[in-house]
């Protein structure tokens, strides 16, 4: 249960996309190292990492805007490697949008179809098609300086999915947006997904963004896959420190694996101790070497201190648990973050959803409490 | 009574009296040479030293000389045929250097600069002898072939202008959108046509209107490599002064002011056209 990345499933599904040992140099800085990749029709895949990991620059590999210096990408089974980009059956929406600014909003959207001599009876239904998919049907005839943030993406979005592409490329599509309205086009960007049914890739650093919305999502570091899986297998299952630490937030602790047998792992991390950290099942690694056990902060629960541990009511039998002091509360709204002090080393972040309006037992600064989690909620990583 | 609202604000500065004697002390210096030559244009008088009367009669005469006529379409065709070479050349240039990082772009950059810089006396020298001893251009062909050596002269000076305003223009561009040209199906040259230079168009309006007004009024340059055959407005008025400064080359030069200003008043609405436009 603790295989942290299952082995892609060999479906007997045709990959859409098939990156085959990618490598890109730009002089002596290598910027994607050895990717081999299979992604599948109708997914809507995440490329997820912090900046300079190479995810843009895959991205742009399968448009055609950059030339691996090694390996091959196939297209539906045909390889790129000598079709340029304005022969590809992809399209991108870039980051900026880049909205043609002198060309009306329909011109936008009829570009491609007038490069490819589409006919003009059938351009216009298909660009007020296009238009109409992404609810700006009534906007037409506008400049594209008389459109807002969020139009505009919307532009760009249908001045792709008008041509009809094997896969839609988006290239960080909703940095440029406010908060507010980031959310909202998350939830369109996946409803438009399973309306066109086509496979959507998606370059992002905002890991809240590709849990959200990715069906699968590869987490991209220095050049490498460092993770390849579902939202809940990278979260739930991070296979690296850089994967759990990147992937949501998480308490990290060092220690040493001092027991694995098939039914419980025992490992003694200085920073809790004296309680060792008990899990209910064996571990990677080996006994008596150094390992890092990763607890998300809301899978840690507090307790109020009556001055002994607390009981089995509170936390049952196979709970760890360790005591500190709160050194600070922030207040979320939805919930509260509390930053315990064990006395050894880093707090403990714990966040703890607020229920009810009227917190009977909150806690306070500086107060003496007790934190507990199952034995089967931390993740022991090695690397 | 002064009350706050009577006194000039921190930033007023057009309400102060200080700045308003400045600013018309300043229009005096810009315009007043220009005011009495256009006025003195008028003037009933062969001599043209004091006010005798108003006439119109020295544009008639303008109108009836015929050596200046044919300089005055000289002029303009030279300027015509060079706006729109730099035009090419310029733009061409200012993508090259925008676009590619090659061994020695910085040498080239200056050099690109160097005709802007370099005295115009040295470039006329320069073009006299480019033009005696390097690569004689022939003396005998029909026009307008006769004027090839004034118009590559005037190319020279006219494109590094050109080269700039579009260098400075593209620095703004964003690459996305060409890339998503291309990606939508475009091919180099189409990515080109439809989104670059539409994204130029006010630099290359402003680069040909300084082109245009560089080479109508160019005087020391064109002297050096124009012939016989081959005079120009300013170097026809140039010879006319010589003798005397009659009211008749007054008219000349109003006419010249004349038409550079209709220029720029019609670059001006065409670069207000275009950024509605972008």
């Amino acid at each position: 249960m603790n295989d942290a990345s299952p082995a892609p499933p060999k479906s007997a599904v045709k990959p859409i996309i098939s990156f085959r040992n990618i490598v890109k140099k730009f002089g002596s800085m290598v910027a994607v190292d050895n990717v081999s990749l299979d992604i599948e029709p109708g997914e809507f895949f995440a490329l997820l990492g912090p900046s300079g990991c190479g995810k843009t620059t895959l991205l742009r590999m399968l448009a055609g805007l950059e030339v691996p210096t090694e390996g091959e990408i196939l297209i539906d089974g045909q390889d790129m490697r000598t079709i340029p980009a304005n022969k590809r059956p992809v399209n991108m929406v870039f980051q900026s949008y880049a909205v043609f600014p002198h060309m009306s909003v329909a011109d936008n959207v009829a570009y491609g179809l007038k490069i490819d001599r589409v006919p003009e009876p059938e351009r216009k239904t298909r660009v007020q098609e296009a238009l109409d998919l992404v609810q700006l049907g009534h906007l037409a005839a506008r400049m594209p300086d008389q459109l807002s943030g969020g139009q505009r993406q919307r532009v760009a979005l249908a001045r792709a999915l008008v041509k009809r592409p094997k896969v839609l490329l988006l290239d960080e599509p909703l940095s440029a947006l406010d908060a507010k309205l980031r959310e909202a086009m998350r939830f369109e960007l996946s409803q438009l997904q399973q309306k066109v049914g086509i496979t959507f890739i998606m370059v992002t650093h905002d890991q809240d963004e590709a849990l959200a919305i990715a069906s699968r999502i590869a987490v991209m570091n220095k050049g490498s896959i460092a993770q390849l899986g579902t939202p809940s297998d990278l979260y739930e299952f991070p296979a690296s420190r850089f994967v759990a630490d990147f992937i949501g937030s998480v308490n990290m602790f060092e220690g040493t694996l001092v027991r694995d047998e098939p039914d419980e792992a025992v490992v003694d991390c200085p920073e809790l101790a004296p309680h060792a950290v008990h899990l209910p099942h064996a571990v990677p690694g080996k006994v008596n070497t150094p390992v890092w056990v990763a607890i998300r902060p809301e899978k840690i629960t507090l307790h109020k201190d009556s001055g002994t541990p607390p009981t089995p009511a509170e936390c049952p039998a196979g709970h760890n648990i360790a005591k500190g002091v709160i050194r600070e509360i922030s207040y979320l709204g939805d919930t509260s973050i509390f930053h315990i002090d064990t006395g050894k080393g880093n707090l403990i972040r714990v966040s703890r959803p607020n229920r009810s309006r009227w917190d009977q037992d909150s806690f306070d600064w500086k107060e003496q409490v007790w934190v507990s989690w199952a034995g089967s909620s931390p993740v022991v990583l090695l690397s | 009574m002064r009350t706050a609202k009577d006194r000039p604000a921190p930033l007023e500065y057009n309400r102060r009296w200080s700045m308003r004697l400045w600013l018309t002390g300043v229009f005096i210096f810009l315009y007043a040479p220009l005011m009495a030559l256009v006025a003195f244009s008028f003037n009933d008088s062969k001599r043209n030293i004091v006010w005798k009367g108003f006439t119109l009669k020295y544009y008639g005469q303008l109108f009836r000389n015929d050596d200046l006529m044919i300089a005055f379409a000289n002029s303009l065709t030279i300027a015509f045929v060079a706006t729109l070479l730099s035009l090419v050349l310029g733009t061409l240039a200012a993508v090259l250097l925008w676009r590619f990082r090659f061994p020695g772009k910085a040498a080239v950059e200056g050099a690109m600069a160097l005709p802007i810089v370099v005295p115009e006396i040295c470039m006329g020298v320069a073009m006299l002898v480019f033009f005696s001893s390097v690569v004689p251009w022939p003396n005998n062909l029909v026009w307008p072939f006769n004027l090839g050596a004034i118009i590559i002269a005037h190319v020279s000076f006219c494109f590094p202008f050109v080269a700039m305003v579009v260098r400075a223009r593209l620095a703004n561009f964003n690459k996305e959108q060409e890339e998503a040209a291309k990606d939508l199906g475009a091919s180099e040259w189409q990515a080109f046509r439809d989104i670059l230079i539409p994204h130029i168009r006010p630099a290359l309006i402003a680069g040909a209107l300084l082109s245009f007004t560089l080479s109508l009024d160019d005087f020391v340059i064109t002297f050096f490599t124009s012939g016989p055959n081959t005079v120009t407005f300013p170097v026809k008025v140039y010879s006319m002064v010589r003798f005397s400064v009659t009211p008749e080359v007054n008219a000349a030069s109003t006419m010249l002011i004349l038409l550079t200003v209709v220029l720029m008043v019609l670059g001006a609405l065409m670069q207000k056209s275009s950024q509605r436009r972008s």
